[in-house]
């Protein structure tokens, strides 16, 4: 076993065993902190597979404003931060055999993948990941639609948060 | 290669075959150096923060005349060692009701956001943790971490106080957080780079406060706001919060969040002289072929420590002769002017660094800089209609009460 498969083991466990804890913890604000757990779990994935950009925008984006926004959103709609809830509802087995089947659908169809038990090579030295994202996500003939879009969605949703926010005097 | 010219390579070749040499595997060893030299690093800035305890309270001293620290050793300079010893032997206490593991895990965290930016910092071309392609957004991950442990800190105490102080100093962290990071575009723009030691290196012969100074004021401002200092403290607040989110906190788990934001202060000084001021450069001194001895990494290393020192006694200046603003003025401040300001100016400075980079070197600075200055006017001045309107709007109503008042006292 190579170092970096003891290492992807490890933060593996760690992001599921923190997963679980947001399902399953009985204070939300616990739950939001584990969700923050996982979330930089699944950053120090994205390192192991040298997408460095991708795992610093994770901690950027998902840490830095999202778990902070829920953190926010529950602290200021709960009457009582330390409230205990049961975090489990009666149809908690529906989700985790959605989950389980959705795994294991996953898990099926990458099988067939040649990729699939190849491990990662080396990116060449000198390879400029950051510039070839930056090119990709203008460029006609790769990704610049969806990344308009994308853009659109954001600024209507944007336009659409002032317009209900806006205080008519 | 000696030792003079890249210490860092040569003491890691050295213990690298001592360890063998001792019959350790290789692995091994290299993780072990790495360790080391985290260790090492980590060791020099807690000892800065130390003497950054002396200077602060020096530095306030002087600024409201008086002599500071002056009894413990030659300037005083024993006394932040007799802060800490205080601080180790006081009680440890915890609130009752305080979420126990939250509560101890907040300053750690805290603390970590500083040291861990030091891991992208490079204080000379071949002294550095790790030379990141993504330098730049590595320095809003970690203030996101930085975030997270003030509002852990804030709710685990179970205190009103230290609740309040949270909200106010995340609100203003991440909300700062948008022009920094509009900011933090300049320079790689400018560099076509995201990572620091490029950055640096773009930065020669004109570094980029004279491209975009106001670029360089907008970022202090953000850097001042995402410390939580004065003008922005009002997360600390003493005359209604007491103290704010580290109220509960005791000891030396306050020493971690005070510790933290003296290092965090001077680390964005260091932030600053890297994307402005051409970091561990001396202004093209150390091209002249004469002074060709100035590229060594010692003195790159003092010059950028020279260059964060200046940043900070800026920062500190700043916190020690404003007022505190209040917060829906701050947070209007921000989305009103500031972040709208860093928009433009980031799309200005695009579109002229394209349009006047290949022509003549002084046009392109003239025309950098002018342009900054003439964004910076119209924005003032914009500003300035605007709060004459809402001063108006705000004297005209007061005086229509004003005048009612007066028609209901002449009726008694």
């Amino acid at each position: 076993m190579t170092a970096q498969q003891i290492i992807f083991l490890v933060v593996g466990f760690v992001t599921l065993g923190s997963a679980l804890m947001v399902v399953t913890s009985h204070n939300l604000i616990h739950a939001a902190l584990w969700l923050v757990s996982t979330l930089f779990g699944v950053a120090i994935i994205y390192t192991l597979l040298n997408a460095g950009f991708l795992a610093v925008v994770q901690v950027v984006v998902y840490i830095g404003a999202i778990a902070i926004l829920f953190i926010f959103a529950v602290m200021l709609t709960r009457k009582d931060m330390r409230d205990q809830s049961p975090q489990l509802n009666k149809n908690w087995w529906v989700g985790a055999l959605l989950a389980v089947v959705t795994f294991g659908g996953l898990f099926f169809l990458l099988q067939s993948w040649s990729g699939f038990s190849r491990t990662a090579a080396d990116l060449p030295s000198g390879f400029d990941a950051i510039g070839r994202l930056g090119e990709a996500l203008v460029s006609p003939d790769a990704f610049v639609l969806p990344f308009e879009v994308a853009s659109v969605l954001l600024m209507a949703a944007l336009v659409g948060a002032v317009y209900l926010a806006f205080n008519r005097k | 290669m000696n030792f003079w010219n890249d210490p860092l390579k040569v003491a890691a070749d050295w213990s690298m075959e001592i360890l063998t040499g001792w019959g350790m595997p290789e692995v091994g060893a290299r993780v072990l150096i790495a360790f080391l030299g985290v260790f090492l690093l980590i060791a020099v800035l807690m000892v800065l923060d130390i003497f950054l305890v002396w200077i602060e309270r020096k530095v306030v001293a002087r600024f409201q005349d008086r002599i500071g620290p002056n009894r413990l050793g030659p300037f005083g300079l024993i006394q932040p060692f007799a802060d800490i010893i205080k601080l180790l032997i006081k009680e440890d206490i915890t609130p009752t009701g305080a979420d126990k593991v939250v509560y101890n895990i907040a300053p750690m965290l805290s603390m970590m956001s500083v040291l861990i930016l030091w891991a992208a910092v490079p204080l000379a071309p071949v002294i550095l943790g790790v030379d990141l392609n993504v330098g730049i957004l590595f320095l809003i991950a970690a203030g996101a971490i930085g975030t997270l442990s003030i509002i852990m800190a804030g709710w685990s105490s179970n205190n009103k106080f230290a609740m309040v102080g949270a909200f106010r100093q995340v609100a203003v962290m991440i909300s700062f957080e948008v022009p920094m990071l509009a900011m933090l575009l300049i320079p790689t723009v400018l560099s076509g780079s995201m990572g620091m030691n490029s950055i640096i290196q773009a930065q020669y012969p004109i570094p980029f406060v004279l491209l975009s100074p106001l670029g360089a004021l907008i970022f202090l401002i953000a850097a001042i706001a995402e410390l939580g200092r004065a003008p922005f403290d009002l997360a600390e607040g003493e005359s209604e919060l007491v103290s704010g989110y580290n109220i509960e906190y005791s000891g030396m788990k306050f020493g971690m969040f005070y510790a933290g934001e003296l290092l965090h202060a001077f680390t964005f000084g260091g932030f600053w002289s890297i994307l402005f001021f051409g970091g561990y450069g001396l202004f093209g001194l150390e091209k002249i072929p004469a002074l060709m001895w100035l590229n060594n990494p010692f003195i790159n290393i003092f010059t950028l420590i020279a260059k964060a020192m200046i940043g900070y006694w800026i920062i500190m200046w700043v916190k020690y002769t404003m007022l505190r603003i209040r917060i829906d003025h701050m947070l209007a401040f921000n989305w009103k002017f500031l972040t709208p300001l860093s928009f433009v100016l980031l799309m200005m400075t695009a579109l002229l660094n394209v349009l006047l980079r290949d022509g003549s070197t002084w046009l392109y600075i003239s025309g950098m800089f002018l342009s900054n200055v003439l964004l910076a006017w119209t924005a003032l001045e914009i500003a300035r209609t605007y709060s004459r309107r809402e001063r108006e709007k705000v004297e005209g109503s007061k005086h229509s009460l004003g005048a009612v008042e007066g028609v209901a006292e002449a009726h008694h």
